[in-house]
């Protein structure tokens, strides 16, 4: 798993790379949750595009990042899911909770 | 035609990438689409991530993987993962939607639903101090394979 970070505006966008599981999800949790109480990001867009896997490990992540943002009054964005991907947000109901960004 | 493979692995959380890597192979002999070989794949890691961090709770055991191809026109993967971890208290509790014992680890308590709903089958036993049994099968519409 890769995991590029950047404040882009008021916006923490993290682009994932790779697989998501347990095995990486903590290590992603600390690293996102890190940079959002440094940078004190507005909103956070997660871009899924480069994720080749993810199981209801990413599931936990995703949930735990938007209860985060929405206890400070911000926002989370998806981006660019995989049909896999999709398909597992849609049967978690994450997806009528949490915005899709179709910018990019 | 029917082939098989065993898999053992220590209930280590690096492991979980390998498990499906491995079945995801396996399935492969029955041309499966991407959608079900993904559907495959995230079914097994559910199945062992749930060993390693409920069954095992963190400790060192090792996970039992048995899969079984019926190949033919219609061809069936069947995948059982075991454990001899603590087991589950309720199984019917533990299958329901969003159910978790770890709200605070931020688990989304989704595992076994993603199994049921990726899956065509799953049966699950379990006895306390003895271990946890998941055992699921998925048709995958294959083009036909000489028997």
């Amino acid at each position: 798993m890769n995991c590029e970070i950047e404040q882009v505006g008021g916006a923490l966008v993290v682009k994932l790379k790779g697989e998501i599981d347990q095995h990486c999800a903590e290590e992603l949790r600390g690293d996102i949750d890190r940079q959002l109480d440094i940078k004190h990001s507005a909103s956070l867009i997660i871009d899924l595009g480069g994720v080749d896997f993810m199981d209801s490990s990413g599931l936990g992540l995703i949930m735990g990042r938007y209860r985060k943002m929405q206890a400070r009054g911000g926002k989370i964005l998806l981006a660019r899911p995989t049909p896999a991907v999709d398909k597992l947000l849609e049967l978690s109901g994450i997806n009528k909770l949490v915005g899709r960004e179709r910018t990019k | 035609m029917r082939n098989y493979m065993k898999l053992e692995i220590p209930s280590k959380s690096l492991n979980e990438a390998f498990a499906r890597a491995a079945v995801g192979a396996f399935a492969a002999q029955a041309d499966p689409t991407v959608e079900e070989l993904a559907d495959i794949k995230t079914s097994v890691s559910e199945a062992v991530t749930n060993s390693i961090i409920h069954g095992y709770r963190d400790t060192a055991g090792v996970i039992y993987i048995e899969c079984e191809a019926r190949l033919g026109k219609t061809c069936v993967i069947e995948i059982t993962v075991r454990d001899e971890g603590v087991g589950i208290p309720d199984v019917e509790r533990a299958m329901e939607p969003l159910f978790t014992t770890a709200p605070d680890e931020e688990r989304s308590g989704m595992g076994f639903t993603v199994m049921e709903s990726f899956m065509d089958t799953l049966d699950v036993t379990s006895e306390k101090g003895k271990g946890t049994t998941v055992k699921m099968s998925k048709k995958i519409n294959a083009r036909a394979i000489d028997e």
